[in-house]
């Protein structure tokens, strides 16, 4: 299966961004193959807010299964819940090590939002 | 006649300003309207009697999923991200739409409609002096205050005189509650942080062309940077509020200066005496009522 890690940088070394609506990049990995692809995290800047819908909205579009980041807030949930992606939160590590982590069953999917709508 | 006591920032002695002047004016034509939503508190003082609630909402969209044909156009005329498209699906954020009705006029399919949500109320009542007290109350959590403030603004009589407590800061909801004021009363506290918030309510207030006085609370004897910068700004300070413990304790009870302390009585009655000369004397030059 594939999953989007929020990212500081474009590989599978860099450090797991915790920011969902404002991470750096989404790194889509295939889980069995370790294949990736990166995916900058475009805004629209010239919206004055709504950074975690339109990154919800990006990695809608990527096909994904699961999200692996450190925070993600309510808004942002709930387009990738309507996208039927399910979110893990609280998570660090690099890249290749969450998604070990993931492999190796030891994450569980949040069932919600974990911070309030400014944390984006 | 419209007076708005405004701080650059909270804190400053804003609604001790607003409530203790109302009680000083011996007219029966005196309103106050506490626009500092997020945290009303003149009615503590003022103790409105027979008071009268009333829910304010906005119109915010509602989308008909069996006409909608996922065209995009309401996303794409929305600045706020507020309806927004999603895995073949249309979603609203009601609690960050501006009510624009953009997705409205532009939904080709007529799919977009009109749906509310409560922002919070608006209160109303007369105390037993004859104080008529209207004041908003943003819902616990609601973050759009502009909207609820020009509903409380918009009670206002211009005929008598109406007392407005702004919110805080040099924001928008501050800005809203200042905007077609005769006048503004700023009040600051002679610190040099207060002095920084109260050159930006100034500069506002330049831009909105509304006359401004300071009046300075909790000062201390020696004339200082609060004086300096008016003098500057050729700005009037038209009252100076010594700081007080007793001052202070009895603000904590929710009593009023006025009452309990004739020395504050008689500095309220000479604000209010200085306004009203400032305010004639424009009137007459023919500046008020733009
Ligand atoms: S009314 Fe305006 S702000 Fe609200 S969703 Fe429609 S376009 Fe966006
Ligand atoms: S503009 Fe109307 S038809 Fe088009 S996506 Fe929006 S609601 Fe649907």
């Amino acid at each position: 299966m594939k999953v989007v890690v929020t990212s500081s940088g474009k590989d599978l070394d860099a450090d797991l961004d915790p920011r969902f609506g404002r991470a750096k990049y989404f790194i889509v990995v295939d889980t069995k193959s370790m294949d990736f692809e990166v995916k900058e995290n475009t805004q629209n800047l010239n919206l004055p807010q709504g950074a975690g819908i339109q990154a919800g909205k990006t990695v809608a579009e990527t096909g994904v299964e699961a999200v692996l980041t450190g925070n993600c807030g309510p808004k942002a949930f709930q387009v990738l819940e309507t996208a039927g992606i399910h979110v893990i939160t609280g998570i660090q590590g690099t890249v290749k090590g969450v998604v070990e982590k993931f492999n190796a069953g030891e994450l569980s999917y949040a069932g919600g939002p974990n911070v309030e709508g400014h944390w984006v | 006649m419209i007076i708005t006591i405004a701080s650059g920032k909270g804190g400053t002695g804003k609604t001790t300003v607003t409530v203790n002047l109302a009680a000083s004016i011996n007219r029966d034509d005196v309103t106050v309207f506490d626009c500092d939503v997020e945290e009303p508190n003149s009615h503590i003082f003022i103790k409105p009697e027979n008071i009268s609630s009333e829910p304010i909402s906005v119109m915010v969209p509602k989308v008909d999923t069996q006409r909608c044909t996922l065209c995009g156009a309401c996303e794409e005329i929305c600045q706020f991200s507020a309806i927004t498209l999603v895995a073949k699906r249309i979603m609203t954020f009601p609690e960050m739409c501006h009510s624009c009705r953009g997705c409205e006029m532009v939904c080709p399919e007529d799919a977009v409609k009109e749906d509310s949500r409560v922002l919070g109320s608006v209160h109303q009542g007369k105390n037993a002096r004859g104080i008529d007290l209207t004041w908003g109350e943003l819902r616990v959590g609601e973050a759009m205050s502009p909207p609820l403030i020009s509903q409380v603004k918009d009670r206002i009589n211009p005929g008598g005189i109406a007392l407005v407590d702004a919110p805080p800061g040099t924001s928008c909801p501050a800005i809203e509650a200042l905007r077609s004021s005769d006048y503004a009363l700023l009040v600051a506290e002679p610190t040099p942080f207060g002095l920084n918030d109260l050159a930006l309510t100034v500069e506002a207030l330049k831009k909105l062309k509304v006359p401004t006085g300071i009046v300075i609370n909790r000062a201390d004897d020696a004339p200082g940077i609060v004086e300096e910068y008016a003098k500057k700004e050729g700005i009037e300070i038209l009252q100076r509020f010594p700081f007080s413990r007793e001052a202070a304790s009895i603000c904590s009870r929710g009593k009023l200066l006025v009452n309990e302390m004739p020395e504050m009585k008689a500095l309220f009655q000479q604000l209010f005496n200085r306004l009203n000369q400032l305010l004639t004397e424009s009137k007459e030059a023919g500046e008020v009522g733009k």
